[in-house]
């Protein structure tokens, strides 16, 4: 059985169409999928309803929210506040606003280790320090004192990441975890990551807009556009034979993959707005190879031999 | 934090100046003399008026006068009343406890009902009860402590008779002054019954003084935990998993309370002036009572050192404030 088994998952804040639309997505024990997708397609939102973040007048509905053999959604608060942070824990973009900044790092980490583990006094501090080290920060006994405002960005997401492990996690989420860092702190920080993600045998899911990091730490992805998922793949094949033209637009739009030419490859317009939804193939408005069906039809997520796509013409491998 | 502590206290002596000059300014603009008035409603001797003002030093050029004051407080004499010849500074001292109970008790009253009022209407964002709360805290900020003092006596003390109308306690009470707080007073005097007599005084003044800070400190309660629960790291520890009473008050309301501490030091000198009224209204012996009858008698030294005094409290309860600001926020505690 799946860790996190997610079917048919709509978030939606008042009348207008959902910010998350009839999303199916699994993440097997151990795994590292990564979601990809511009701004404002719903990668965050649907962790934050899995975490139970989503307030009124937001409205999380979906015919199966399972999380390590629990559903998610039909857990009361007390019973969801023994999961979420503990075996469901989840790192935030910017950690300079993340931490509390009333607080020492050793007291916002050894809260987690109260809250779930039980331990206190010494105990916890010996274990936030552990933590500590085993983030890298370096001179990490000074640290337990320090209030987030003198630590580095990078130091913060490191404290950050050590709150997330604190109790041990089964599905770490990251969501963009180095975006709001400096280049050379945003490769050791996925390092970090992907080493606790290996020594505990946790899952990983990473949300991202950097297909670069994907392709060298994912096994699987899944691409998602203006709320849906569009295709679902294994990282080597995804990338070299997209299947759907949504992703196609986003590796062409790869600076690399312009080497030569005069202009990046883009993918004219924007995502649709929640008003202003085609009526068929949310693409539709800008997909390349657009046809007649594709305006008057809305495509289901069809696997395939090497995953799925939301596609009627599935690219075929080149 | 030593060098944020000196840069706040070379602040204040521009301050100190600036309200000797003030107070000695406004009370020499109000028409009329210490000694007419003492005189009273018989017609004045020029010859004696002028011997009086003389021996006052009040015929000196006015900025004679200042300068004598100046020298006066340096030496650390703050003169003595016209009216009981009682040197100012033992009066003010034998007056203020009752108005630092008083205005305790008020700030006491403000503080946790606004503080209670402010988080629930946050955490109620938008409801009836959020309108509600809100709408009482303009009502309240709204309405002049003489009528709503009046007001309360009206209901609570001539209609109901749950309170007493006026003073500090019962005549029947012979309390003798230790402390000057009379609730500590009436605790270390024999006389049973005393401690409640003082309380029911106490409550309706401490309500009427209470009120204005009481709307400040509810509005800004709210508008900062508002604020601070839409901060990222409220979604932080959400995500580790704790209950939302833990959210709420370790996470939120500790941040919000940095702001609500500054309009708490505010709200001492909206207090203490608010004090001149309320103390009127309810016979209350303290300082506000006192100046008000030293402003009537054009009792200069009174008026100028009383107040000054008010003055330098309101400067050293703000300069407090500041320090415990920086307690309240390792942010300005590390600031070079």
């Amino acid at each position: 059985m799946s860790l996190l088994n997610i079917r048919n998952l709509s978030v939606r804040f008042g009348p207008a169409m959902p910010v998350v639309d009839g999303l199916d997505l699994s993440v097997e024990q151990g795994e590292v999928l990564a979601i990809v997708g511009e701004s404002g397609s719903g990668k965050s939102v649907t962790m934050m309803a899995l975490m139970g973040l989503i307030d009124a007048p937001g409205i999380v509905q979906a015919d199966c929210l399972q999380f390590d053999g629990t559903d998610m959604l039909r857990l009361k608060g007390r019973q969801r506040r023994h999961i979420v942070g503990k075996d469901l824990a989840m790192v935030f973009q910017d950690p300079m606003t993340a931490l509390n900044p009333s607080y020492t790092v050793g007291f916002q980490i050894e809260e987690v280790l109260q809250q779930h583990l039980g331990l206190k006094g010494k105990a916890a501090r010996a274990r936030a320090l552990e933590l500590l080290e085993r983030v890298e920060i370096p001179g990490a006994a000074s640290r337990l004192d320090a209030y987030p405002h003198q630590l580095s960005g990078g130091m913060s997401q490191r404290v950050a990441i050590a709150m997330a492990i604190a109790a041990e996690p089964k599905l770490l989420i990251a969501d963009e975890p180095t975006t709001a860092l400096d280049v050379t702190i945003q490769a050791q920080i996925m390092e970090l990551l992907l080493d606790l993600q290996r020594d505990q045998g946790m899952a990983l899911v990473l949300i991202t807009h950097d297909l670069a990091v994907v392709a060298e730490t994912a096994q699987r992805v899944c691409v998602m556009y203006a709320g849906q998922a569009v295709e679902l793949g294994h990282v080597p094949a995804l990338f070299d034979a997209p299947s759907h033209p949504y992703t196609e637009a986003l590796l062409k739009a790869i600076p690399e993959h312009s080497a030569g030419a005069s202009r990046l490859a883009t993918l004219p317009g924007i995502v649709p707005g929640r008003y202003d939804r085609p009526l068929g193939c949310l693409l539709s408005p800008r997909c390349p190879y657009v046809q007649e069906r594709c305006h008057q039809q809305r495509p289901a997520l069809e696997p395939h031999d090497r995953g799925a796509a939301r596609c009627f013409f599935p690219l075929e491998v080149a | 934090m030593l060098s944020f502590i000196a840069r706040r206290l070379g602040l204040l002596i521009p301050t100190f100046f600036g309200v000797t000059l003030l107070t000695f300014a406004l009370i020499r603009l109000i028409p009329g003399d210490p000694v007419e008035v003492m005189m009273g409603e018989r017609r004045v001797d020029p010859e004696m008026h002028a011997q009086a003002m003389e021996r006052l030093g009040l015929n000196k050029p006015l900025y004679q006068q200042y300068f004598d004051y100046i020298g006066q407080l340096a030496s650390g004499n703050l003169g003595e009343s016209l009216r009981s010849r009682e040197s100012v500074w033992n009066e003010f001292l034998t007056l203020f406890p009752a108005t630092v109970e008083l205005a305790l008790a008020a700030l006491l009253f403000a503080g946790t009902l606004g503080l209670i009022a402010g988080v629930v209407a946050a955490l109620k964002r938008g409801t009836p009860l959020d309108h509600g709360v809100m709408s009482i805290a303009l009502t309240g900020y709204s309405m002049p402590i003489f009528w709503w003092g009046l007001l309360l006596i009206m209901f609570f003390s001539v209609g109901l008779g749950w309170t007493p109308v006026s003073g500090r306690i019962d005549l029947l009470y012979d309390i003798p002054p230790v402390t000057g707080f009379m609730l500590i007073d009436t605790l270390l005097s024999d006389e049973p019954g005393a401690f409640v007599d003082a309380l029911r005084h106490l409550i309706l003044p401490a309500i009427v003084l209470g009120t204005i800070p009481l709307a400040v400190i509810a509005r800004m309660t709210r508008s900062a935990m508002l604020e601070v629960l839409r901060e990222d790291y409220i979604r932080t520890a959400r995500a580790k998993g704790l209950s939302p009473t833990r959210v709420v008050f370790v996470h939120g309301l500790r941040n919000a309370l940095i702001p609500v501490l500054t309009v708490f030091g505010l709200q001492v000198g909206t207090l203490l002036a608010g004090a001149v009224l309320t103390e009127t209204i309810f016979s209350w012996p303290g300082i506000g009572k006192w100046l008000i009858e030293a402003i009537g008698a054009r009792d200069y030294p009174v008026v100028q050192n009383g107040i000054l005094l008010i003055a330098c409290l309101v400067i050293l309860v703000n300069f407090t404030v500041d320090i415990l600001y920086g307690l309240a926020n390792p942010r300005i505690r590390h600031q070079k």
